[in-house]
Order: C-alpha cells, then sequence, then structure tokens
C-alpha cells in the first residue's frame, strides 16, 4: 500500500515519557495511516501500554508532540482526546462491574449531547451476539471474553476513527481469539484505524499492516509485516 | 413511665418510632451527601456538617425576609439548599479542584480549613444566638395517633426522606448523569478516557451533595432550629451512619439513619443520657459483625490517608543529637530569658509536643490517622479535674492517675478503630471524640458541662510557673523520650511492617490488630498524660479541650512541622501554640486559621522540620 504523508492520522514525535523519576520513553516517534493497523510488538515491559496511555493523555509526557487528524493533542485530556475520534480500548479491560452491559455502553457514548453516531447499542449488540443475551446483566458477571468484547463495543460508542487497543488477545481461549480476529477485520473494512499492543505473533500477523518494535522505550524496528524480519523478532521481542 | 392504658401506651410507643424516623430525615440527608461526594471525588468532606449548618441559617433569614404563605417557606427551603449547592460549586472549582492529586490528608485538611472559617462567618452573619426556626404554614398544629399527639411537620419529615431515596435511586440508575456517576465511583480514569469530563461530573456531585446537606439543613429548622454546634454534631452522626450503613451505600445511609433515630427515640425512655452511648454501642455491634457496614462492599478499595506516610524513620545522626543537646540546655535556660508569661507559653508548647508526638505515634509508624485525638488530651484534663474536685486527690496522684484512665478509654475505643484502616478509622476516631465531647458538654451534673470545672491548681511547691515550668518540661521530655523508645524498639518495627504491608505481616504470624492496638492505647495514654498536667497549668478545664478543632490542632501541628520526621511534631507545635498566641485574642480568629490550613496545604506541603530536612539534611549526616 503507498500512503501519503497528508494521510496520516496519527503522528508521534520524540516523546520522552517518565514515571515519577524513572524515564521509560525515549524520543519516541510513531505514526498511523488513515485505515492502517499498526502493530506495536515488544517483550513484557518494554513500554507499550505507556506508549498508548501516553498518546491517549492518561499519562502526561514530559516532552514530544502528539498529532491527531493534523491537530495537536499532546496537551489534551483523555475525555478530549476522545472526542476527536480517539478510542481507547485498555489492556485490563477495566469494564465498569456494577453496571449492565447496556449501561457500560451509555457511558462510552459519544458525542453525549447529539443522540447516537453510527454506533449503537443494537448495531454493536448484532455485532456481538454474546452481549446481546446479557445486555442486563452486570458486566461483573461477564466471562473474560464477553467482558474483552464489551470494552471494544463501549469504546466504539464513540465512534472513534482510530483504535488504541492494548493486548486484545491476552488472556482469550483460542476460538474467542478468532471472533476477535473477525471482528477487528470487520472495522477495518469500515475504515477504521487501529493501533494495536500485542505479543500474539500471530494474531499480529493475520490483522495488521504494520510493525513496529518496541525495545527499551524505542522504536527499533518497524515494517510491513509480511516482511517482518525474523532476526529482529527473536533480537528484541524473544524472552 | 407514668402508668397509662394499654391503647394509649401503644400510641406512645408508635408516636417515639414516628419521631424517631422524623429524625432519621436530615440525618440521612446529610449522610447521603457525604457518600456520594465520596464515591466520585474520592473525598471525606468534613465541611458538609458545615453546608448543613449553613442550610438552616440560610433558610431562616430566606424564610424570615419572605412574605408569608406555604408556598414562601418551601421556597425559601428549596432557595437555601440550591445556595448551599453552589457554596460547593465555589468551593470545588476554587479550592479543592487544585488539591485532587495531594495526599487524602491534605484535602481532609483543607475541608476542615472549611469548617472553620464557615464557624466564624457564621458567626459573624448570623449572631451567636441558638435561633428558633419557624414553622411551616399549615403544618404547625399536631396529629392525634391513639390517643398521642404527634407534630404535623413529623410526617413532612418522614415522607421527605424515602422521596429523596426513590429519587436518588432514580437518578443513579435511570439517566445518563446517574450511569456516568457510578461509572466515576468505580473507575475515574477508564470513564475519562471513555470521553466524560471528569471535572464537569466532579462539579455537579459535590453540587448535588452540597444541595442534600443544605436541604437537611433547611427541612429540620422548624424541628431544631439552628446553631453554631450544629456543624460537628451532625458530620460525626453522619460518619457513625456511613460507617454503620457502609461506605457508598445510600440505601445503607437510610436504613443506618433510621436505625440512629429509632435509637435515640426510643433510648432517651430508658435513660435520658443514654443516646449517645447507644450510639457508640450500634457501631460497636455492626462493626464486629460487618466490618465494612451493614450495606457495604466487601472490600473499600480507599486507604489513602494511612498511605501519608512511608517514610522509614531513623535514629538522628549524632550531629543532630548534639543540636538537640543544646536545644535542651536553652529549653532549661529559658526561665532565666523570658518573663512569667513567656514561661506559661513554654509550658504549653511543651506539653501541646507531647500529646502531638503521641498522635504522631500513631499516625506515622502506625499508620493510623487520628482525628479525636483531643479526646484523649482533654479526657485526661478531665480525670485529673473530676479526681481532684470529687476526691481532692493532691496534684502529684492526679497526674498519674490521668493517663491510666484515659488509656483505659483508648483501650475500648481503640479496640473498634483498629478494625478499620485509612479513612474510615479516621472518621471512626472523630466520631468517637465527638461522643466523648458530647457526654462532657452534656452531663453537665458531674462535669460542670459548658461551665467547665474551675480551681484545678498545683501543690503548693509547684505553684511557682518556673517550677511548674520545668516540672512539665522533664515530664514531657520523658514522655517523648519514652515514645521515641518505643519507635525505635522491636515493636515500632513491627508497627512500621504492619503499616505497609499488612498482608505479608499477617502471613507471617504477627497479630496485627493487637499491636495496632496496644499503639493506639499508648498513644492515648500518652495524650492523657498531656491533658493531665495540662489542666494543672491553667488552673480550669473546659469542654473545649476535647472537642473536634482541638484534635485537628494536634493534626495540624504535625502537618506543620512535617510528617517525615520526629522532630516536626515538637516544631509544630512550637510554631503553632505561638502562632495560635498571637491570632486567638483577634476576633473571628477561627476565619484567620481555617485559611491559614488551606494555604498550608496548597503552599507549603512539607511542613517546617520537613523543608528543614530536605534542604538542610545533609549537613547533619554522619
Ligand atoms: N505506574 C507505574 N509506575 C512506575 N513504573 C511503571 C508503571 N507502569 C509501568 N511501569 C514500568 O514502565 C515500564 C513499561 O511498562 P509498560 O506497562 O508500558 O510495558 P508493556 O510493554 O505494556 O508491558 P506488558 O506487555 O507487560 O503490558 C516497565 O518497566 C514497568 O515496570
Ligand atoms: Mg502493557
Amino acid at each position: 500500500m503507498e500512503h501519503n504523508i497528508q494521510d496520516i492520522i496519527l503522528n508521534v514525535e520524540s516523546l520522552n515519557t517518565y514515571y515519577g523519576k524513572a524515564q521509560i520513553l525515549f524520543d519516541l516517534a510513531l505514526h498511523v495511516y488513515c485505515g492502517e493497523v499498526v502493530v506495536l510488538l515488544g517483550r513484557n515491559g518494554a513500554g507499550k501500554t505507556t506508549v498508548l496511555k501516553s498518546i491517549m493523555g492518561m499519562i502526561s509526557s514530559k516532552s514530544g508532540r502528539v498529532f491527531f487528524k493534523g491537530k495537536s493533542i499532546d496537551k489534551l485530556p483523555p475525555y478530549k482526546c476522545c472526542a476527536l475520534g480517539l478510542g481507547y480500548v485498555p489492556q485490563d479491560r477495566r469494564i465498569f462491574k456494577g453496571l449492565t452491559v447496556l449501561e457500560n455502553l451509555e457511558v462510552g457514548r459519544q458525542p453525549p449531547s447529539e443522540g447516537y453516531g453510527e454506533w449503537t447499542p443494537a448495531r454493536l449488540l448484532e455485532l456481538f451476539p454474546n452481549l446481546a443475551e446479557r445486555r442486563n446483566h452486570l458486566a461483573g458477571m461477564l466471562s473474560g471474553g464477553e467482558q474483552q468484547m464489551l470494552t471494544i463495543a463501549r469504546t466504539l460508542m464513540g465512534n472513534p476513527e482510530l483504535i488504541i487497543l492494548d493486548e486484545p488477545t491476552e488472556g482469550l481461549a483460542p476460538v474467542i481469539v478468532n471472533h476477535l480476529l473477525t471482528t477487528i477485520q470487520r472495522l477495518k473494512s469500515e475504515g477504521i484505524s487501529i493501533l494495536m499492543a500485542e505479543q500474539n505473533l500471530n494474531f499480529a500477523r493475520s490483522i495488521s499492516d504494520r510493525a513496529c518494535i518496541v525495545y527499551q522505550g524505542q522504536i527499533r524496528y518497524q515494517s510491513p509485516i509480511a516482511e517482518l524480519s525474523q532476526a529482529a523478532y527473536e533480537k528484541y521481542c524473544a524472552l | 413511665m407514668p402508668k397509662l392504658e394499654k391503647g394509649i401506651l401503644l400510641g406512645f410507643y408508635f408516636v417515639q418510632f414516628l419521631t424517631g424516623l422524623s429524625d432519621a430525615s436530615a440525618l440521612f440527608l446529610v449522610a447521603c451527601g457525604l457518600s456520594l461526594i465520596f464515591g466520585v471525588l474520592r473525598i471525606v468532606n468534613l465541611a458538609h456538617g458545615s453546608f448543613y449548618m449553613v442550610g438552616a441559617y440560610l433558610a431562616y433569614y430566606l424564610i424570615a425576609n419572605f412574605p408569608q404563605g406555604a408556598f414562601f417557606f418551601w421556597a425559601g427551603i428549596l432557595l437555601a439548599a440550591l445556595t448551599v449547592g453552589t457554596i460547593g460549586i465555589v468551593i470545588e472549582t476554587l479550592l479543592l479542584r487544585r488539591l485532587y492529586y495531594a495526599p487524602e490528608l491534605f484535602i481532609l485538611f483543607a475541608t476542615f480549613g472549611i469548617v472553620l472559617i464557615f464557624q466564624d462567618l457564621s458567626r459573624w452573619f448570623f449572631g451567636a444566638e441558638d435561633i428558633l426556626g419557624q414553622q411551616a404554614p399549615g403544618l404547625a398544629g399536631s396529629i392525634d395517633i391513639m390517643g398521642v399527639l404527634l407534630p404535623q411537620y413529623d410526617v413532612v419529615l418522614i415522607v421527605i426522606a424515602p422521596l429523596i431515596l426513590v429519587g436518588l435511586w432514580f437518578f443513579l440508575y435511570r439517566t445518563r448523569w446517574g450511569i456516568l456517576v457510578r461509572a466515576a465511583t468505580e473507575d475515574r480514569e477508564m470513564s475519562d478516557a471513555l470521553g466524560v469530563n471528569q471535572s464537569r461530573l466532579f462539579t455537579g456531585v459535590f453540587f448535588l451533595g452540597s444541595c442534600l446537606a443544605g436541604l437537611g439543613g433547611a427541612i429540620q429548622l422548624p424541628k431544631g432550629g439552628a446553631n453554631l454546634l450544629m456543624d460537628l454534631n451532625i458530620i460525626a452522626a453522619a460518619f457513625v451512619v456511613v460507617v454503620v450503613g457502609g461506605m457508598g451505600s445510600i440505601p445503607g445511609a437510610y436504613l443506618a439513619a433510621v436505625i440512629i433515630g429509632e435509637l435515640s427515640a426510643f433510648g432517651v425512655l430508658i435513660f435520658p443520657q443514654s443516646t449517645l452511648v447507644l450510639m457508640f454501642l450500634l457501631m460497636a455491634v455492626v462493626l464486629v459483625m460487618r466490618p465494612h457496614g451493614l450495606l457495604g462492599n466487601a472490600e473499600p478499595e480507599v486507604q489513602g490517608a494511612a498511605k501519608m506516610s512511608t517514610a522509614t524513620l531513623k535514629p538522628a545522626s549524632k550531629k543532630l543529637k548534639l543540636l538537640g543537646l543544646a536545644l535542651l540546655i536553652l529549653l532549661f535556660m529559658m526561665p532565666v530569658f523570658v518573663g512569667s508569661f513567656g514561661l506559661v507559653l513554654m509550658t504549653e508548647i511543651a506539653l501541646f509536643a507531647l500529646a502531638s508526638m503521641s498522635l504522631y505515634f500513631i499516625m506515622g509508624p502506625g499508620g493510623m490517622v487520628s482525628f479525636g485525638h483531643a479526646a484523649f488530651f482533654g479526657g485526661g484534663a478531665y480525670a485529673a479535674a473530676l479526681t481532684v474536685h470529687y476526691m481532692q486527690t493532691p496534684m502529684e496522684l492526679a497526674i498519674l492517675l490521668a493517663p491510666l484512665l484515659v488509656g483505659l478509654v483508648a483501650l475500648i475505643i481503640g479496640w473498634f478503630c483498629v478494625r478499620l484502616s485509612g479513612v474510615y478509622l479516621a472518621m471512626l476516631t472523630l466520631a468517637c471524640a465527638q461522643i466523648c465531647w458530647s457526654i462532657v458538654f452534656q452531663w453537665g451534673k458531674f462535669t460542670g458541662g459548658d461551665d467547665g470545672i474551675l480551681g484545678i491548681w498545683p501543690s503548693a511547691w509547684a505553684s511557682d510557673k518556673t517550677v511548674f515550668y520545668y516540672l512539665t518540661l522533664i515530664l514531657c521530655i520523658g514522655g517523648i523520650m519514652a515514645l521515641r523508645h518505643f519507635i525505635f524498639a522491636p515493636f515500632g518495627y513491627t508497627l512500621r511492617a504492619c503499616r505497609d504491608s499488612s498482608l505479608r505481616v499477617d502471613s507471617i504470624g504477627i497479630n496485627r490488630h493487637r499491636h495496632q492496638w496496644f499503639a493506639f492505647t499508648l498513644a492515648g495514654t500518652f495524650a492523657g498524660f498531656a491533658g493531665g498536667i495540662y489542666v494543672f497549668s491553667k488552673g480550669n478545664v473546659f469542654p473545649d479541650v476535647m472537642a473536634i478543632p482541638r484534635s485537628f490542632d494536634f493534626l495540624f501541628m504535625i502537618l506543620l512541622g512535617g510528617i517525615e520526621t520526629l522532630f516536626g511534631p515538637i516544631a509544630g507545635s512550637a510554631a503553632f501554640t505561638w502562632l495560635h498566641d498571637q491570632i486567638a485574642r483577634i476576633d473571628y480568629w477561627q476565619l484567620i486559621l481555617g485559611c491559614i490550613f488551606i494555604l498550608l496545604v496548597i503552599a507549603f506541603p512539607d511542613g517546617i522540620a520537613g523543608s528543614i530536612h530536605t534542604r538542610l539534611g545533609r549537613y547533619f549526616e554522619d
């Protein structure tokens, strides 16, 4: 696929992020084209989650710029990033356990004032039939797989143009992973761009266009997924 | 009770039951506002009682200045509630918003500053006299229930609370805002990432909670009027409700408020002075059976207040010890430099230093923040005063007896308190202290009530100010050294282990509760010791010494001095006592003190000793 510069939906430049005094990200740079699926590979603790949270404004980075659709978002709080069309699906799912499935979706609804956008609860329940059966159950009662579906559905309620997915397959059974694969393909076909952290290489291969390897807080390697070099992968990602 | 016919007796009990229900209303409104705010903002808003008080005063003045009639009466009540809500918005946006990332204890302190400010503002605007509320037009009469009369207005109160309960339920479970509030209660960061503007949500919830408190104050006006003691009385009761009902549970708050209302309604019949003790017993039973309250969730996540200090205390270096010695010599030479007025001040500083050190002992190494330490300090003062007053005990014996008696009280209170942690523990200590204060305040026949106990003077040999200064100095230094000894003894290390990793301590077979219980009792005993001496330095004792503001004075001394060093409480006591002496002669000094509290929390979070330590500490290492 050939891309023009103006097709970049997300552009991250020289990001430096700290937890307290410990620097986690070092001049990290990254970009995502419109409609592209980019996967961040990397070991545990490499800094994938930190990259995603920094983009979303959930951690304030010390320096660096983040542009989304050409707008600078590096100083914006998460809810404003969300309003601009960024969707965030956290690693540990973080569904609201005391709320029902439908109420969880309601929290994600954006823009809140103008009724529903493209994604409505009805459409989402069609996409995730398991959730439809349990729409009035407390989310805390759902299985792990169902919770993962719910957290994606909840983010879709905000009609994002780019979704940040943090290790969506973590802890899921193979069947569910397949279901997730078709779901994400469907999202991609609707034109949604995706930036995803993932450790499951097979999953990453079957869904993404391009891979970036995070190592010690920097992107050390990137290539189209088909050309991902085994050597680089083993060097930076193998345990 | 007079012999009554059976029918009337039944009616009497029924009416008493209804009275209990009506008493529960205002309490419920305050407690559920408190719960809502805590759930979303994670702030225990001590100023909530002030909102309640202001609601009552405002309603009085609005109604008094409106035309007569039922419409204007209720309009006045509603307007008072909304005004209080607006005050809440102002406080949230101007002050609390700056503090959301500060340690929880600091936020609590700021809200206590607001309590002080509102105390004085209310006195200024509304006067110190108790105010009798207006009667609700058309509801001034009584209704006859099986031959017994019940004020009509009580019926209104009985109906209001369940209506609000249902209204809140509808709000929380059937509106988008309610869903967002519940989501934010569970996970603020996530709901932020889903596009919910947290600041706006916080402000909204604070508005709602403040309105409820204001409404509570306003609706009880015809029954209870308005006075300047309302704020701390209701906040203590609301804390009991929250502890009993379960934090965050609004039905729990209603249930607990009703139980407490009924308990006082029927308790009065059995033993008029017993209602407060009954409240205490209720709390005891609930805490033993269900530590998280009747309808509370099993594991409350917030333990923030306990995490205020994790510094590893080190014994002082040689250089610091030398410095301490120099300071001691200076203290002993003080009578040469200062006059008798200065000596009185120095005596007070020494006593407060011991008291705040004892509080620091459970707060720092113990990890248990107490908002009621004045109960022990004042308890010691009263114990000494009462033994002198009733048994003519000599001073020497009274000073020995006071800590023992207070230690016993601390043993009882501590048994409950160590079952909780963090904010819950703090709330419980505050409630217990307010109960102790109320007993002293209300039991006038025994304690002299508001008039205090006068004429408690030292023995003849110690009556000279200089001699008494030396006596105090030696006893206080002894006390402080004893506490220091406990901190650096194995017991102190175990205590810090209990604070820092309760799970691991449990797993290696240390009885955590027992250690904390012992520490709590010890701290109470030493505070009582200081209090026992204090009463002889003053010659009299009033209920103020054990009131909540005094507890906060001690906390303030620690914060002022800095929470990370052992010397902090001592420096803080000196600074505070001096400061207090400077401003106490000004009218409305509480207003000033409140502002200082808030300023300190915002601008100077390390405290005096802490700041000196970070700047100059390296020069004093070995
Ligand atoms: N809240 C925190 N405070 C301090 N350090 C943190 C915090 N969160 C993460 N870290 C550290 O930052 C580094 C990067 O963490 P991050 O969570 O971004 O890694 P990750 O690549 O997402 O790992 P994983 O695959 O396990 O999710 C790690 O070394 C981690 O220990
Ligand atoms: Mg991660």
